[in-house]
């Protein structure tokens, strides 16, 4: 078994305000000195056998094409064999 | 004249879609997100909801609909696609048209009649608008804030793509106040406020929506 692990963040030149929400919670909730939040999303995908040759290939680009939208977004794949 | 109206699984405004259709003088026709077969329609409206639950990415599950599958290469073709709200999501998500609609910059649901401009009124969804015209008509989102590079806005601005625009208020954020977009040849149209819940006096707040609805007849005589 394989598993993959698909991180997605917004660019960011892309105003994330979930980020910026939980933000002024942190302060409010006394963390100081917190200059920046970025919230994003993380999928672990579990797949049978090796993942590699073209079953791999499909995976990326998936990862680009469902898992993340390349005009907001970037992604980072990493694989677990 | 007969206009498509797709249902996903989670889509809302399909009925009034389709009412705003017949009202203009129309003959709505129901397509189903799972079947690939346009019925042969005239010009196809991607209505608003919640399809397949917004998950993921509002519009980003529907764009592998079976039903999209046939629309894209058609609306590359030239046929008229109106995409309202979640549409439009599935619009950009389809990259039928640029950019992108994320959260509401103040985090909230914003639902009010919203003041717009229409600005392009050569399209297959405006032409019977005047230019200028100022409309108010419903606007009901969570993720309708468009975004895209300035390098884009600025090439929607320079070839006169911006359809309309919010007037009086910015309601969720757009970049340059952007309610909706055309691709360059004007049959495909993208828009975040509701046409369609404003097209009789009792249930809307105006029936300024209706020219969106008889634009696209009027696109089809002179075809």
């Amino acid at each position: 078994m394989a598993r993959v692990i698909v991180d997605v963040m917004l660019k960011p030149e892309i105003l994330d305000p979930q980020g910026r929400a939980v933000q002024g919670a942190l302060g409010r909730l006394g963390l100081a000195g917190v200059t920046d939040v970025r919230q994003g999303k993380q999928f672990t995908i579990d797949v049978d056998g090796v993942l590699e040759g073209d079953r791999l290939a499909l995976m990326e680009r998936l990862a680009g094409e469902l898992l993340s939208n390349p005009v907001i977004e970037d992604f980072t794949m990493r694989v677990e064999q | 004249m007969r206009i498509g109206v797709v249902t996903f699984p989670g889509t809302l405004d399909d009925g009034d879609a389709a009412r705003a259709v017949c009202i203009a003088g129309g003959e709505p026709v129901a397509l189903w997100h799972g079947d690939d077969d346009l019925k042969g329609v005239d010009a196809v409206v991607l209505p608003g909801g919640f399809s397949y639950g917004d998950y993921l990415r509002c519009g980003a599950i529907s764009r592998f609909a079976p039903v999209m599958t046939s629309l894209v290469p058609a609306a590359q073709g030239g046929l008229p696609v109106l995409g309202i709200c979640n549409g439009f999501q599935v619009l950009c998500e389809s990259h039928l048209l640029p950019g992108a609609l994320t959260r509401n910059g103040s985090l909230h649901f914003v639902c009010r009649d919203q003041r717009l401009r229409i600005e392009r009124t050569d399209t297959d969804w405006t032409r019977d608008f005047a230019p200028g015209q100022e409309i108010v008509i419903p606007l009901k989102n969570g993720e309708g804030c468009f975004v895209a590079d300035e390098r884009t806005l600025d090439e929607l601005e320079g070839e006169g793509r911006v359809v309309a625009r919010y007037l009086e208020v910015n309601p969720n954020g757009s970049r340059r106040d952007i309610a909706g977009i055309s691709n360059a040849r004007g049959n495909i149209v993208g828009l975040m406020p509701h046409p369609e819940h404003a097209v009789e006096a009792l249930t809307g707040p105006s029936t300024d929506g209706l020219g969106f609805f008889t634009s696209v007849l009027t696109t089809m005589v002179r075809a």
